[in-house]
């Protein structure tokens, strides 16, 4: 089975955001962008299902924030083929844009299966993988904890809330929503990714109409406002300490 | 304006997050109606609990008696699909991240995500976004008179939304969901048998902070000192550090300890929603910018290898 895996950019949230002046957007100059970490996920769980079972990863992503880094990365860790989807991607794009995008260019390609990470910290406009999965007329099963292959039919684990799980059996095509992998996801060395830089064919597909209606308008951002913020307690570590004990103490 | 909730349901139980919306879209209806929709087999029992609305929309079909996000898809499109220009508030939940962005292209309406606040006043509609893990606020007003928004859980309160008396209930018939490509199988409840987290009266919170898992010990001995236990963020549970039970947060368990110490945790809206009634939050977090502080009552932003030993130590 061949699993399409997206790989979205999205800021590095360990750096400071900063909102630009117009209120509207980050502030885009300094942004830091990393894989967003449930695409990482999906990329460990396709290679994990190609490895026991066969097929193709191919690993696509819109040519927006350093894409073609990610898309390396992806080769060097395992996939098959790596596509960058050109066309004009400044500033935020929605999720409704970047999910016709992928259809777009999903549906030129032979697939059974798309593993989407589950959602993003961008995601303003309802999760990728969902609008995806509806773009491609086919079903979806978000918050996915376990993909295995029964003679051509899946069993899907979809996690609920206090880890209750529900089990499905599914006929692909369809798209997941991976929440965690089955194992943590494969770290690659920099040299690796060096050597995939050289050796990889990075395809280009152009991403077609990806005219949809958001039907929103961001009309302002902010950080949000410091009302319940905490009492910071300043000082050395043992003068903190001293005082986070007498803290504690009075309560248990 | 007319609002409309979708009735989420396991094991014969309303969730709180539905009555959440429900407290919500009262107040957002203003003198217009507030439908909750509901799909079940054999369910339509649930709507004794769903006074708060003014009307139940049921759909009733085999494949609907336990959630799947196929069926569910096509029922609440055609409950919806006639019903517009309206507000429809989804659950930003496991299940609802199913429906909302579905429900959206179906129904031609534009959605709105991780939504912590929802207005409608003067015909306009719009809702307040948690984006980057909490750290930046985005308000988005809707071009049209539609829209779908995806709530966070806890962020409206769940008693508003409770009130007794049966609602009128009119069936809605749905079709095309004999022939599925997504069958429910089974639910797989958690293994008991390791510390209730729900019970300890002390929590020391790990989360990626730590770094790894040898580090652990200084959060054990910590909660030892204080006779509590250890509980943790989602990575740390997905690294398989500590098991699923000790796991706080919208995939895993609401707490409400005296004393809940979040050591190495961001505070991302998943985390908080399950430890935001603790009686007295301490944060320790590196980052001053980390939304956890916007919850705790106390924060340190020194680096916790230094702050946790020391603090053992002195208690
Ligand atoms: C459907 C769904 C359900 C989810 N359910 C849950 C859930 O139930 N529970 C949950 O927790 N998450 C859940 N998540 C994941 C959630 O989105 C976040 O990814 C997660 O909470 C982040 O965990 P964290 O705070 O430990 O890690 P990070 O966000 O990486 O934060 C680590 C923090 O440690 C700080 N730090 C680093 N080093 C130090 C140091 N030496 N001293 C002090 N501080 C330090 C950093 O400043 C940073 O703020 C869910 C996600 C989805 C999509």
């Amino acid at each position: 089975m061949n699993i399409i895996v997206p790989l979205r950019q999205v800021p590095d949230l360990v750096e400071e955001l900063e909102i630009e002046s117009g209120g509207k957007d980050l502030d885009r100059e300094w942004l830091k962008f990393k894989v967003n970490e449930f695409d990482d996920h999906a990329l460990e769980e396709a290679l994990c299902f190609k490895e026991d079972h066969g097929g193709q990863v191919i690993a696509i992503a819109l040519d927006a924030n350093d894409a073609d880094k990610a898309l390396y990365a992806a080769a060097a860790k395992g996939a098959d083929r790596v596509i960058k989807i050109t066309g004009n991607f400044e500033g935020q794009v929605a999720s409704r844009t970047a999910a016709k995008a992928m259809a777009n260019v999903i549906a030129q390609l032979e697939w059974n299966m798309v593993f989407a990470g589950v959602q993003a910290v961008d995601e303003r406009d309802g999760q990728v993988g969902v609008l995806l999965a509806h773009f491609l007329g086919v079903p979806h099963v978000s918050v996915v904890t376990g993909v295995s292959n029964n003679g051509g039919t899946l069993e899907i684990h979809k996690e609920y809330g206090g880890g209750i799980i529900a089990e499905f059996e599914v006929a692909p095509p369809v798209v997941l929503g991976i929440q965690a992998a089955r194992q943590t996801p494969r770290y690659v060395p920099v040299a690796k990714v060096r050597r995939a830089m050289r050796s990889t064919d990075l395809e280009e597909m152009d991403a077609g109409d990806v005219s949809v209606n958001v039907g929103s308008q961001v009309t302002r951002m902010y950080k949000p406002e410091a009302g319940g913020r905490a009492e910071m307690l300043e000082g050395s570590a043992e003068e903190v300490a001293a005082k986070l004990a007498e803290i504690i103490r009075s309560k248990v | 304006m007319n609002v409309y909730v979708i009735t989420e349901h396991l094991n014969g139980s309303i969730s709180d997050h539905t009555f959440e919306l429900l407290g919500k879209a009262k107040q957002l209806a203003g003198g217009d109606s507030v439908t909750a929709l509901l799909a079940g087999h054999g369910a339509e029992g649930l709507a004794s609990q769903l006074g708060a609305a003014s009307k139940v929309l049921y759909a009733d079909h085999p494949n609907l008696e336990n959630f799947n996000p196929q069926s569910y898809c096509k029922a609440y499109s055609q409950m919806l699909k006639d019903r517009m220009p309206g507000l429809v508030l989804v659950p930003y939940s496991s299940m609802g991240m199913d429906l909302a962005s579905g429900l959206s292209v179906s129904l031609d309406v534009p959605v709105l995500a991780y939504a912590q606040d929802v207005n409608a006043g003067g015909g306009k509609i719009t809702v307040v976004s948690q984006l980057y893990g909490g750290k930046i606020n985005v308000e988005s007003e809707v071009d049209g008179d539609s829209c779908i928004a995806a709530v966070l859980a806890g962020v409206f309160s769940a008693d508003e939304g409770k009130a007794d008396g049966s609602p009128e209930v009119e069936q809605v018939s749905v079709d095309g969901l004999d022939d599925l490509q997504v069958k429910f199988k089974r639910l797989i409840e958690p293994e008991g048998g390791d510390v209730d987290i729900t019970q300890a009266e002390v929590l020391v919170s790990v989360g990626r902070g730590i770094q790894s898992d040898e580090n652990l010990s200084i959060a054990e001995e910590l909660a030892a000192k204080l006779g509590g236990a250890v509980s943790a963020s989602r990575p740390i549970v997905d690294n398989k550090w500590l098991p699923k039970t000790r796991q706080v947060g919208k995939s895993g368990l609401k707490v409400k300890p005296k004393v809940y110490i979040a050591l190495g945790i961001s505070g991302a809206p998943e985390h908080i929603e399950g430890m935001k009634d603790s009686e007295l939050i301490i944060a320790i977090n590196t980052d001053p910018n980390a939304p956890i502080f916007d919850y705790a009552n106390y924060g340190v932003t020194e680096d916790l290898f230094d702050v946790v030993p020391a603090l053992t130590e002195k208690l």
